[in-house]
């Protein structure tokens, strides 16, 4: 913890604080955590061992959790009190995203549900 | 009652606050607001993995995501991306102790493996385009030109900046100007990495799964 009573800044190595050999570690732990997650990713999009229909969820899972990791040992974001400002822009920008991803998905699923029905050769 | 017991307990000069020492030093500012335009662009990539969300149906009888993703290439672009990360943030660590070796050291290796990553993602695309697979060719085409090309440029503007950051230290050293630089690179280019996990479980590793 600082003596001033300022924010982090997002990414900062935190060197002054906690010295380089931390700031290494906590480099490293998140790239073994980063790996494994992604190896995870690759080897559930091509098993034929899971159930197929759940892949899909497990994937967004897998990637949800990666991000997070870079955010935390990459960005250093933290629930600390020298970082709320940068946790609340980012809960701020996930909730935009979140609103542009599923409202546009939700949308024009409804769109094309309520559409005629088109011939054959119009259809995509 | 519980407010003031709360109060004795503190130590008084931990009662100063953020509002009476004046403005933040200009890292944090700058660090700061760089994050919210990093978030910003991530919410432009949001609204190009919806439009890809929307018409990753869309093939308009040309060749869907399974029948043109190579797996194998994604999987080496992804190691390179994230050891490039990994890499930046040695440079972090060389940057904030003063280290102009571990610095340009750091700093070469992330630019040969986002170098890497942006070569085979360019041979992708020219490989599709060779098959037929062009942007004009459907919907899906489009939208997934869009959003992967978008954040291939993203990497090509790191590499630039990067090559940029190196010329500065070599001729500025490590003043603060360029320390504040090198933190945006590195914010840069980590969220450039937070961009790729989604890019490539949902355009590559759900493409080949559909």
């Amino acid at each position: 913890m600082s003596e001033a009573p300022y924010d982090h800044v997002p990414g900062d190595t935190l060197v002054a604080e906690e010295g380089e050999s931390s700031g290494l570690l906590v480099y490293t732990i998140g790239l073994a955590l980063a790996v494994l997650l992604t190896a995870t990713s690759f080897w559930a999009a091509n098993t034929s061992l899971l159930w197929a229909p759940g892949i899909a969820l497990g994937l967004a899972v897998l990637a949800i959790a990666q991000m997070g990791v870079h955010l935390v040992f990459f960005l250093h974001i933290t629930s600390g009190p020298d970082n709320t400002n940068n946790a609340l822009a980012l809960a701020f920008g996930i909730l935009i995203v979140f609103l542009v991803v599923a409202g546009s998905l939700w949308i024009m699923a409804d769109l094309n549900h309520s559409m005629m029905p088109m011939p054959m050769h119009m259809q995509h | 009652m519980n407010i003031a017991v709360a109060i004795n307990e503190l130590r008084p000069e931990a009662l100063t606050t953020a509002a009476e020492e004046g403005p933040a030093p200009k890292r944090i500012v700058v660090g700061y607001g760089f994050w919210i335009f990093l978030l910003s662009d991530i919410v432009m990539f949001a609204a190009l993995f919806a439009a890809y969300a929307v018409l990753v149906r869309a093939t308009a009888g040309g060749p869907a995501g399974d029948q043109l993703f190579n797996q194998t290439s994604v999987a080496i672009e992804t190691a390179c991306l994230l050891a490039s990360s990994y890499t930046c943030g040695l440079m972090s660590l060389a940057v904030s102790s003063r280290r102009r070796g571990a610095f340009y050291l750091a700093a070469v290796v992330t630019l040969l493996l986002g170098a890497a990553f942006l070569f085979l993602e360019l041979r992708e695309f020219a490989d599709m385009i060779a098959r037929g697979a062009t942007p004009q060719t459907s919907a899906f085409l489009s939208a997934f030109f869009t959003l992967v090309g978008c954040h291939g440029l993203h990497v090509t503007v790191g590499l630039i900046w990067l090559v940029v950051m190196m010329a500065q230290v070599a001729v500025k050293s490590f003043r603060a100007t360029v320390v504040r630089r090198l933190l945006c690179f590195s914010l840069f280019w980590h969220a450039l990495d937070i961009v790729w996990v989604a890019l490539f479980t949902v355009v590559y590793l759900m493409g080949i799964r559909a």
